[in-house]
């Protein structure tokens, strides 16, 4: 599956380690929240980058203490019509503060892509390669926005005030 | 009139461009059909028994001749020249061509008018009063508060996948016309004791196969904290309303199995730690919508002119008045209903030859101005006074002054088994041959305010769970059979109905009703105590007696 990151399809340096593997000491990994959470102070200090698959159905509150010392966090979407870790992201990204790779995994289609990266996703394992080439044209496909979220996009209300300011400025 | 602007102008021909891909890309087989059918819904695209069916919003019932007419025309060009207006202030047509659909978007929206989010998993158009802005004694206009909510939910990019459907009703009233109790939120626009306009928040209201009446959540929410709380609502419901079983997934189940108290305090949890952002509506931004809402420059007018002196001599002319012509907070003026329901019509529809011919009677009589209600009628909403017995002649000839409004030949019906594919039982039929046994107005203004509602299954899109009469059509080995409720109410009271006993078959139910409606008239303690107060005062029993004495 590729994986979109700032716009591009690139190569993917996370390698995922099933729960019953040995853990490496260094290079990139993604693992499990249950396995990362069992013992999160270790891996969350371990050589190589550390990212973590969190399930839909997880408090994202469990994370916290450990966000400047994860690299990825993998939210999923088991089917695109499942909307929960849109919730998690705007938590993660808006409420905590959380600075590192926000991936979206699971059924992530070209029609989902601009909700996504207003919730604060960066990266995106795309189901299908069209959708993924489809990536930058697809994202633009709006250019007016009605709600603030954290990815800072001015919204409708805003830019009708900004508008006013500069009307009664120029009179 | 709410006068969209180039940015909302601009994000309706997106959605439009968005779509005219999606249709693409489904007809080339690039897009699954289970891929593409979240895609459609969340544009209002349904599958139907006979063909794609489109639903398209009329947010807080509001709409301009200009819209109308579009409407009209997108019934003759692309439908078989009618549509069918909803509860919810949508018009629905019922056999739009797929590749057809993105011109039709593309036509409504060169006046403003979408589809957006009016199915689908996500939050759905917002409706409001009816009389919105003309009431009198309305505390203040409550679509400035839709239009605000309206661009606040529409393409929301955490909230477009929810649970379940997710309806928004606010009204601003003593008296509710736009149903809020039952509906996921309902809004109540009220002053607290420091004057300041704020909203009564209800929840977990809904009907279908576990109908609740909604609950109190927050009895003073400030308008300047209105979206962050609906957030906090949202977020709470996104993440913890349940997804494993469609029936259970609505917000007032999470309600239910939470307890309101409970629910309330996640709610209130979530929501301090945001109500302090960019949510915040200041006074600025509330003031900048309002300012777009232009009203009618109303002239000084007599509320006796000598037009309706003349006219009130004519019994037709007056049976109409009674139920159709309301008070409004301007002096020498009136709310006209206009009924769609005429004696022997499905409920709700209007032609495309209609729709023209009453936008050119609001561009004569109403500043070009048009509402649609949840009772699926439209109305008038500034027409002078002295010009009402015009409009009655106008209006009778197009065959909408029946003067029926409120009266037991008012019914609200779901499209039912002649057009949906969820459906049981017809609807439509029903309805029509109960407009035909009620057909005497001296009999329909003797049996005084009865809401029939009739809805086809048990999503209850006709609300029969809150008609004072309601009808719900059942499959029984293959045959339709209808359970019959009563003393149901969808206003500031609303309750549900009880049940009256076993279902009835396709042939009894108009027999049923009339037995109902006699039993009340028997029952009455005086003329003017309403079917749903003597209900009330008596409950179901003398009503099942009746109905069941000789079945």
């Amino acid at each position: 599956m590729p994986l979109v990151k700032n716009g591009k399809i690139i190569t993917d340096s996370f390698v995922n380690v099933a729960d019953d593997a040995e853990i490496p000491a260094d290079g990139a990994i993604l693992i499990s929240a249950a396995r990362f959470m069992g013992d999160p102070e270790a891996l969350s200090r371990r050589a190589g980058r550390t990212g973590v698959i969190w399930p839909n159905n997880r408090d994202v509150d469990e994370i916290v203490p450990y966000l400047d010392r994860v690299a990825v966090i993998a939210l999923i979407f088991p089917t695109f019509r499942d909307g929960r870790a849109y919730s998690q992201a705007r938590l993660l990204r808006e409420r905590h503060g959380y600075r590192g790779e926000l991936r979206a995994t699971g059924q992530v289609l070209r029609d989902q892509f601009l909700f996504m990266l207003r919730a604060g996703f960066d990266a995106f394992e795309v189901k299908k390669p069209g959708d993924a080439e489809a990536f930058a044209s697809t994202v633009k496909r709006y250019s007016v926005f009605y709600q603030p979220t954290g990815d800072g996009r001015i919204t409708a209300l805003h830019q009708r005030m900004l508008l006013r300011h500069s009307e009664s400025a120029s009179q | 009139m709410y006068a969209y602007d180039e940015l909302d102008r601009t994000i309706i021909n997106e959605r439009v461009d968005e779509f005219r891909d999606q249709v693409k890309r489904r007809l080339s087989g690039e897009l699954t059909e289970d891929e593409f059918k979240m895609l459609r819904l969340q544009n209002g695209v349904y599958l139907q028994l006979h063909a794609y069916m489109l639903r398209v919003a009329i947010p807080y019932g509001t709409l301009s001749s200009a819209q109308l007419r579009q409407l009209a025309h997108v019934a003759r060009r692309y439908d078989r020249g009618y549509g069918h207006f909803t509860t919810r202030q949508n018009i629905q047509y019922n056999w739009i061509k797929l590749a057809e659909l993105p011109d039709a978007l593309a036509d409504l929206a060169e006046v403003g008018i979408h589809a957006m989010q009016t199915s689908g998993n996500n939050t759905r158009n917002v409706t409001s009063d009816q009389w919105a802005g003309v009431a009198p004694g309305e505390i203040e206009d409550p679509r400035i508060w839709s239009e605000l909510l309206r661009q606040y939910t529409t393409l929301h990019p955490e909230f477009s996948f929810l649970p379940r459907k997710f309806k928004f009703a606010i009204t601003a009233s003593a008296h509710d016309r736009a149903a809020i109790k039952i509906h996921d939120i309902g809004l109540r626009l009220h002053k607290n004791a420091e004057g300041e306009t704020g909203f009564e928040v209800l929840v977990g209201g809904g009907l279908g196969r576990t109908p609740f009446i909604a609950k109190t959540i927050k009895p003073f929410v400030h308008g300047h904290d209105l979206l962050s709380y609906v957030e906090a609502i949202l977020r709470v419901y996104n993440q913890y309303g349940r997804r494993d079983n469609i029936y259970k997934a609505r917000i007032k189940i999470l309600v239910h199995e939470l307890g309101i108290e409970k629910f309330a305090q996640e709610v209130e949890q979530e929501w301090l730690q945001m109500r302090d952002s960019a949510l915040t509506l200041d006074d600025a931004v509330i003031e900048d919508i309002r300012s777009r809402f232009t009203y009618p420059a109303y002239q000084r007018l007599p509320h006796m002119p000598e037009e309706l002196k003349k006219a009130a001599h004519d019994p037709h002319f007056e049976a109409w008045r009674k139920n159709s012509v309301a008070l409004h907070k301007v002096q020498g003026y009136a709310i006209v209903t206009l009924s769609l329901k005429p004696v022997g019509g499905p409920p709700g529809d209007a032609t495309a030859d209609q729709m023209d011919a009453i936008a050119d009677l609001a561009d004569k009589y109403s500043f070009g101005e048009i509402r649609v209600g949840h009772e699926q009628n439209l109305a008038l909403p500034h027409v002078a006074r002295r010009d009402l017995p015009a409009l009655w002649k106008a209006l009778d000839k197009l065959g909408l002054a029946t003067p029926n409004v409120n009266l037991v030949s008012d019914i609200i019906a779901c499209p039912g088994l002649d057009y949906c594919s969820l459906a049981n039982a017809r609807s439509i039929p029903i309805a029509q041959e109960l407009t035909r046994r009620f057909a005497n107005h001296a009999t329909a203004d003797l049996i005084g305010r009865l809401h029939i509602n009739i809805s086809g299954c048990i999503n209850a899109c006709g609300h029969h769970h809150v008609g004072h009469i309601g009808i719900l059509g059942v499959e029984k080995n293959g045959e339709e059979f209808y359970q019959i409720t009563i003393g149901g109410r969808a206003d500031e009271n609303a309750e549900l109905g009880t049940l009256i006993g076993p279902a009835v078959p396709y042939a009894d139910v108009a027999d049923v009703v009339e037995d109902i409606v006699e039993a009340y008239l028997a029952l009455r303690a005086r003329p003017d105590e309403l079917f749903i107060d003597t209900v009330k005062r008596l409950g179901v029993e003398p009503f099942r007696e009746r109905v069941y004495a000789t079945r």
